[in-house]
């Protein structure tokens, strides 16, 4: 049995490293980050939405906007968990650097995760002030939104440090995103409720992470209502916390043999 | 703090059944520049990761700086300093951010960190680099950044490891007196390198290591005295065989031939001397014997891969 994360404040350091590079090269990022999920809100909201009129009672481009939020805080999570985590992990050695200091790697996985979660909060806070100026939002309730980005990009992240702990290389990151970002992507409710899918496919999404994130944030921007909010928290937390415990134990087996 | 900085005994790493450092026992003390050296593969860099608490030692009792290293490794590296093998200065940052990101690693506050910073670009020589990009400097500037920024932390004990690998001459120069500003300012200094005239330059004491135990340990005079004779001459051209045989094994106290080359050690090499005047189309060195003479004598002269 591995023992627990130990927490300590030096995580910031960590984090507040990330922030700095991030503000050098803001500009490609906010637009990577913000412009996808914007332009597939727009394309598929109005242009599809012209065709399928309403969903679950609601304008398509309403119901689409919540989806579109999380499945931005999911990529823009993972794409920092994998390719840049394994960047500063294997080919700039920052990990390396900062476990020479007086940092364990309990502090290095701990301020990557914010991070990550900040990165999330920052691309879901621009998609929300769109989708506010669109006119898509009605209820203050969408402000919970900022907080839900940072929990979802905490657990997409944690889970993205996994596989980078056990990634021989860059290429290994496309089984991830191909057996289980983009079906997630496509079946936990982003785009239609998956209530028409067969019963076993309904029954795994449910399994997913990504479900119940959106099931809240729909709940958070939308009319519909906001049910078995605990539940749904709950299975982002179980996600988040085993991934960031799994990806200290992981990454300890491979940078501190 | 204590007198002993670093303190191993049967200190051991093990993967498998396979020993990577084989119970070695170390005590380096305050003030000294202590090499570690040995062949590729001898378990240097094992036992320096043992050393900063990064690996656990299979067996063994390991105290650095006076603290029980890994269990209280975290407290130790707050006096530790760090040069690794190969630079890992964050790219995106300039010189000076990589010193102040580095320094809040520490837990160094900005304000202190800027009274800080003018000292620590002076021994890097990069006044006028501070807002540079790293990919705008030099390897020299790159490594002498890696050292400036190892001392952030005014640290105790400061781990080199192989600090002048690929520069030219002119920038080992200028590393080799930087390390000496170190030790004149009292710092302990753990020192890895392949060139032999650097460790017996700067080092008051060397282990030589292989197959994860050290083989000796002293001063570098003491040594090439215990280990070598005093004189070397160094010989390669036409029907060296021939010549070995007839003048060379009887004239040396020792001969060795690795390659083309054939190595004569001798306590008086006057007569060697006298026969290869006679012998003008052999090609020789004449020199005093060094740690490279060592280093080759207990470790082997065959290629290690």
């Amino acid at each position: 049995m591995m023992p627990l994360p130990q927490i300590s404040r030096r995580w910031i350091p960590v984090w507040w490293r990330n922030v700095n590079v991030w503000r050098k090269l803001a500009g490609p990022s906010l637009v990577g980050n913000f412009g996808e999920p914007l332009f597939y809100l727009l394309a598929l909201g109005y242009g599809l939405g012209g065709f399928i009129g309403e969903m679950s009672a609601l304008p398509y481009i309403v119901f689409l906007a919540s989806g579109i939020v999380c499945s931005s805080a999911m990529n823009t999570a993972t794409f920092e968990g994998l390719y840049s985590a394994y960047t500063r992990m294997k080919v700039q050695e920052t990990w390396g650097g900062m476990i020479s200091a007086p940092m364990t790697l309990d502090d290095v996985v701990l301020g990557e995760v914010i991070w990550m979660g900040t990165k999330s909060l920052i691309s879901v806070s621009a998609i929300l002030v769109v989708t506010l100026l669109l006119g898509l939002i009605d209820s203050w309730l969408a402000f919970w939104v900022l907080p839900m980005a940072f929990l979802i990009g905490c657990c997409f992240g944690a889970m993205a440090l996994v596989v980078t702990a056990i990634s021989p290389s860059y290429d290994f990151f496309l089984y991830y995103f191909t057996l289980l970002i983009t079906p997630m992507f496509l079946l936990s409710g982003v785009f239609f409720p998956p209530d028409n899918l067969p019963q076993a496919v309904q029954f795994a999404a449910q399994l997913l992470p990504l479900t119940h994130a959106v099931a809240v944030v729909r709940g958070l921007m939308t009319e519909l209502a906001l049910e078995n909010v605990l539940l749904h928290l709950s299975v982002l937390f179980f996600y988040g916390l085993t991934a960031y415990w799994l990806a200290i134990v992981l990454l300890k087996r491979r940078l501190l043999v | 703090m204590p007198d002993l900085i670093v303190r191993a005994r049967g200190l051991s790493k093990r993967y498998g059944d396979k020993a990577v450092v084989d119970g070695i026992d170390l005590n380096i003390e305050r003030g000294q520049c202590f090499g570690l050296l040995g062949p590729n593969g001898a378990g240097k860099t094992t036992t320096l990761k043992m050393l900063l608490g990064n690996t656990s030692p299979s067996a063994g009792e390991l105290t650095v700086l006076g603290l029980p290293v890994p269990a209280q490794a975290r407290r130790m590296r707050e006096r530790l300093g760090i040069v690794p093998q190969f630079d890992n200065l964050d790219p995106d940052f300039s010189v000076v951010e990589n010193l102040r990101t580095y320094g809040s690693f520490f837990g160094i506050k900005r304000r202190e960190m800027d009274a800080r910073l003018p000292a620590l670009l002076a021994f890097a020589a990069l006044e006028g680099k501070a807002d540079a990009s790293i990919s705008e400097l030099s390897g020299g500037m790159q490594r002498r950044l890696t050292m400036a920024r190892a001392l952030v932390n005014d640290p105790d004990l400061v781990i080199l490891d192989e600090p002048t690998t690929g520069l030219d001459p002119q920038a080992r120069q200028l590393i080799w007196r930087r390390l000496r500003q170190l030790l004149g300012q009292g710092k302990t200094l753990i020192l890895t390198t392949h060139y032999m005239d650097e460790a017996e330059r700067l080092c008051d004491r060397i282990a030589i290591v292989d197959r994860g135990r050290i083989l000796v340990e002293d001063s570098p005079p003491a040594l090439i005295r215990q280990h070598i004779e005093p004189q070397v001459v160094e010989v390669y051209g036409p029907q060296l065989e021939v010549w070995c045989e007839e003048f060379a094994q009887a004239l040396a106290s020792r001969v060795e031939q690795v390659g083309e080359t054939l190595f004569c050690y001798c306590e008086d090499e006057t007569a060697l001397l006298r026969s290869l005047a006679d012998h003008p189309a052999l090609h020789f060195l004449h020199r005093r014997a060094n740690l490279e003479d060592v280093f080759l004598k207990l470790t082997g002269k065959e290629l290690r891969e």
